[in-house]
């Protein structure tokens, strides 16, 4: 059966779409009506913002708050490269196990599943559950962040070895190479370079939530912050906040280099 | 070195010959590649396997190896049915067999002496791998091979700088670094131009000959097969067509090869 050409449609109408936006509207206008976000709310709290923001200037640059500044930041630096570094040691055989080309399924698919499971909650959930198991403090922050780093590595490792040239692991295979050996020369050669690269952006980001943990109770200065919040010593917390930013900045320029230094 | 022991044991204690009975390798049932092939190699000279590309000349050699898996037959080699191993004594038995691989398949960001020295993995522990400690009398005679392929310079550089000729070289350095009972050749010149693919051929078949190695090759220039072989078996379809001398083989067993007829004028 032929159409006649005036008939055609270039631009025929997809009600299946159509419909689907019209929904989405209607309930997000639901939402704020259910939530209470109205104008005169936001207009409210907009002053109270600029209350707050003019409390916090100018920072403050007490010397007792400087060494308080100093210590929390130098453990928040810690947490960060412990679970940096711990991270990448055990997301290495994980990542490897995870590797549908490397590893026998049943492996691949229980290491996925792992990796899935720590990729699952927010390392701030991550880091309340180990507040509760360990208590307050450092060791909470460092077992929650390497949780965070391990399903963030991992899957890239995996990923990455997935990705990499088979008939170079191939040839290794014919000269009778162990598994092991055959990691060392023919995988971990391929993949190194961009797993420096995945760890560096790891250090990065782990100092960042190493902020985050903080606030929840996992040690460094997100600590430090939490509690100048509850004291309403607002001028500090600026001070805090603007460390934060400068380490996250130097810690970006840091990484940076380490993954230009191995191409 | 010249006081210390030959880099081989002596070639008669071995013996090198190679059967294979009613090889099948189906990749999807129903739809076998080899179908029951049969083949007796000597322990010693060159074999070239020659016919059309998909024929299974590239199963056919890595089923000997088990970079794949025949579905039935048998591989016996050094009193093994290759064929069936698994595990620890597959790979002692890869060990005895060195690959030359179409696309030279070295590690590319080790240097070229390592990838000469991934020859060694099946024989030194795991951790002499890992801190690069292989034994002195292996880097030894790594240099030495890549000496005898003309690459003694560029030990150090990284495969990845090579040019298709030199890969093939470390390629061969390598397989020949195993101290192989047989070697397998998988379309080693098809991705070099044809000088290069003279001198390959050359380096092969000598450096093998030299140490009394047999040498399966699959190639897809007949001339080269006759040039460099001393047995020549023809494919088609998953069985052998033709076996015999490069002298023997005429045109109208080329005709049952490759079929057609044109690209013989």
């Amino acid at each position: 059966m032929i159409a006649s050409p005036a008939r055609r449609a270039a631009f025929p109408p997809n009600w299946r779409v159509r419909i689907g936006l019209i929904a989405l509207a209607l309930y997000v206008v639901y939402a704020c009506g259910v939530l209470d976000v109205t104008w005169a709310r936001f207009v409210t709290g907009f002053s109270q913002g600029a209350r707050f923001i003019g409390r916090m200037i100018p920072p403050s640059l007490a010397p007792d708050k400087l060494e308080l500044l100093y210590d929390g930041m130098s453990e928040s630096l810690q947490i960060a490269i412990i679970a940096t570094v711990a991270g990448v040691l055990a997301s290495l055989p994980l990542g490897l196990a995870a590797a549908r080309n490397l590893s026998p399924l049943p492996v691949a698919w229980t290491a996925r599943t792992a990796i899935a499971l720590f990729r699952t909650f927010h390392p701030v959930l991550v880091a309340i559950l180990f507040v509760k198991a360990v208590g307050f403090g450092a060791l909470a922050g460092v077992l929650a962040l390497i949780v965070a780093s391990l399903g963030f590595l991992s899957k890239l490792v995996a990923e990455a070895v997935e990705d990499m040239s088979m008939s170079q692991v191939e040839a290794v295979r014919a000269t009778g190479a162990p598994f092991l050996s055959l990691v060392i020369m023919g995988v971990l050669p391929q993949v190194m370079s961009r797993c420096i690269g995945f760890s560096a952006y790891q250090l990065d980001s782990n100092l960042r939530n190493s902020a985050l943990v903080g606030l929840v109770g996992g040690g460094g200065i997100g600590a430090t912050m939490f509690t100048a919040f509850q004291r309403f010593e607002y001028d500090f917390v600026l001070t805090i906040a603007l460390a934060v930013v400068a380490v996250v900045m130097a810690g970006e320029i840091v990484s940076g280099w380490m993954r230009r230094l191995f191409q | 070195m010249q006081a210390s022991a030959p880099p081989n044991p002596a070639p008669s204690t071995v013996d090198r010959s190679l059967v294979i009975r009613s090889l099948c390798k189906e990749y999807r049932a129903g739809a076998p590649v080899l179908k029951g092939v049969s083949l007796a190699v000597a322990g010693r000279g060159v074999t070239a396997i020659i016919g059309p590309s998909g024929t299974g000349k590239s199963t056919l050699v890595r089923c000997i190896n088990r970079l794949v898996d025949p579905t039935a037959g048998e591989i016996l080699f050094r009193g093994q049915d290759l064929a069936r191993l698994t595990g620890r004594n597959l790979r002692a038995a890869r060990r005895r067999i060195g690959m030359i691989f179409q696309e030279y398949n070295l590690v590319e960001r080790l240097s070229v002496i390592e990838n000469v020295l991934c020859g060694r993995l099946g024989y030194v522990a795991v951790w002499r791998a890992w801190l690069r400690k292989f034994p002195e009398e292996d880097i030894e005679r790594a240099f030495r091979l890549l000496d005898a392929v003309g690459l003694g310079e560029l030990a150090t550089q990284r495969a990845d700088r090579l040019s298709g000729g030199q890969r093939q070289r470390v390629g061969i350095a390598r397989a020949l670094m195993q101290e192989p009972d047989l070697v397998l050749a998988d379309e080693p010149t098809s991705s070099l131009d044809p000088k290069t693919s003279v001198e390959i051929m050359e380096l092969i078949t000598g450096r093998a000959g030299e140490r009394d190695i047999p040498v399966i090759v699959n190639m897809h220039n007949v001339e080269l097969a006759r040039r460099f072989a001393d047995r020549i078996v023809g494919m088609r379809k998953g069985e052998i067509v033709f076996d015999g001398s490069p002298q023997a083989l005429t045109q109208a067993h080329l005709l049952q090869i490759y079929g057609g007829e044109g690209w013989l004028e």
